[in-house]
């Protein structure tokens, strides 16, 4: 079965190592804080000012000075701080976070991501922190769905839609698969049950290897 | 005797010229001047140019300002958000000028400005179209594109306390753009929740010195 949008989260959640320092985009990556493994310490980053951010806090006890980078209500761990927007880019552009896991809706078989924008003429284009986190987190990952509602790939020989940051992603998180991107292209480490190789080729345009160990792609009902 | 306490919004935002660079800080909805940028437009002040993260929300605040007709540009990173209604009008209909930034770019730019610096090379937006028709310079092997410093002749500020000096704490997210901005402006106008007596706050709090602020104004927020 291809994996849930929170399944796809929580797979990505099981790579987290103790101790890092992590920035959540908006969308699918955020739902990861709610499967971080017991007995990990993961300090969340949001890009407003934030580094310890906490779950989502009960209805009597929302603060309006308390946002995400989504701008929706949460709250700051044990051991969180506050900074200002240029420290917290600081932390993003110079590399000061382990790792930021982003939506994407492309990304290419040389690591290039498209994020941002998708030239639709009625919507004016905003970029926000994209850009910054896609260049300057040392390990970008992505979480996407494999394909579009109608079916075109997401991940592909070359993004269509203008790019965010060249030659930036390590790893793609997907309902059908986990692909990491290396030098020698694209190469697929786990593969969900019910397709084939075959058909996670069918529904990638750029292509793929099967890792010599590759696994299945599992993931609890969450 | 310093005193930068002014007594009502009016006060706060008078003397801005048309033509001004504007800072407005904020982030979602944490940490916006409101009640200074609805005073301005009291004030009259047209043709401005306004540089913030968000585009506004609703109809109040910055968002207000724009529905009023008095902002020609807008310089920010990420314009269109949930309840951006005001801007997305002023855009469809052509009645507003937008400049896209990456969000620390934007951020980065002005505290260069409050530096002094004459800008600062920067990896991100490099291969983009955010790029195009910046200097590019290679710097150790790797590509990086010249800002320029931004500056503001007037910065619109929220705080939690203030002092008569005008130095400042935050509460939370809040603060967000709102250091910077006090740096990176010739006038820098603060509204906070409680003003205090001078030595009320612990120097080891205060993160915006008084020497960056202009005016503090009082106002329920």
């Amino acid at each position: 079965m291809p994996l849930k949008r929170r399944q796809i989260a929580w797979r990505a959640a099981q790579d987290l190592a103790d101790g890092a320092y992590v920035n959540l985009g908006i969308g699918l990556p955020t739902l990861v804080s709610d499967f971080i493994p017991e007995g990990r310490e993961i300090v969340l980053h949001s890009e407003n000012g934030i580094l310890g951010v906490g779950p989502a806090p009960g209805a009597n006890e929302v603060d309006p000075d308390l946002i995400n980078a989504g701008k929706q209500p949460i709250t700051l761990v044990t051991g969180g701080s506050y900074v200002h927007h240029t420290d917290s880019f600081l932390m993003i552009r110079g590399g000061h976070l382990d790792l930021a896991l982003l939506g994407a809706f492309e990304v290419a078989e040389n690591g290039d991501l498209a994020n941002w924008t998708t030239d639709d003429p009625g919507f004016p284009p905003g970029v926000g922190g994209a850009m910054d986190l896609a260049v300057g987190a040392k390990e970008i990952r992505v979480l996407v769905e494999h394909t579009t509602k109608s079916g075109a790939p997401r991940v592909r020989r070359r993004c269509e839609y203008p790019l965010t940051a060249a030659a930036a992603v390590r790893r793609i998180y997907t309902d059908l698969a986990v692909i990491d991107v290396t030098r020698e292209g694209l190469v697929v480490r786990e593969i969900a049950e019910d397709i084939d190789f075959a058909g996670l080729q069918a529904k990638t345009e750029a292509t793929l290897r099967p890792a010599p160990d590759l696994r299945p792609l599992r993931a609890p009902p969450v | 005797m310093i005193d930068k306490r002014v007594r009502n919004q009016a006060e706060a935002v008078s003397g801005i010229k048309d033509g001004s660079v504007v800072l407005c800080a904020g982030f979602g909805g944490a940490g916006l001047p409101d009640a200074l940028c609805e005073a301005l437009i009291e004030q009259g002040a047209r043709d401005l140019t306004v540089v913030a993260n968000n585009a506004g929300t609703g109809r109040t605040g910055l968002a207000a300002l724009m529905a009023a007709g008095r902002v020609r540009k807008i310089v920010c990173s990420f314009p269109r958000s949930s309840g951006s209604v005001v801007f997305e009008e002023l855009y469809t209909a052509g009645k507003i000028e937008l400049e896209l930034l990456p969000q620390g770019t934007l951020s980065e730019r002005m505290r260069c400005a409050a530096a002094g610096l004459g800008g600062f090379y920067s990896p991100v937006s490099v291969g983009t179209r955010l790029a195009d028709g910046k200097e590019h310079r290679e710097i150790d092997g790797r590509m990086y594109v010249l800002e320029k410093p931004l500056k503001g002749d007037v910065a619109l500020l929220a705080a939690d306390r203030g002092d008569r000096w005008g130095n400042l704490t935050y509460r939370k997210s809040q603060r967000n753009f709102n250091p910077t901005m006090a740096m990176a402006a010739d006038l820098a106008i603060v509204q906070v929740r409680q003003i205090v007596e001078l030595g009320e706050l612990d120097p080891e709090m205060i993160v915006t010195p008084g020497i960056f602020v202009d005016r503090v104004v009082q106002v329920a927020f």
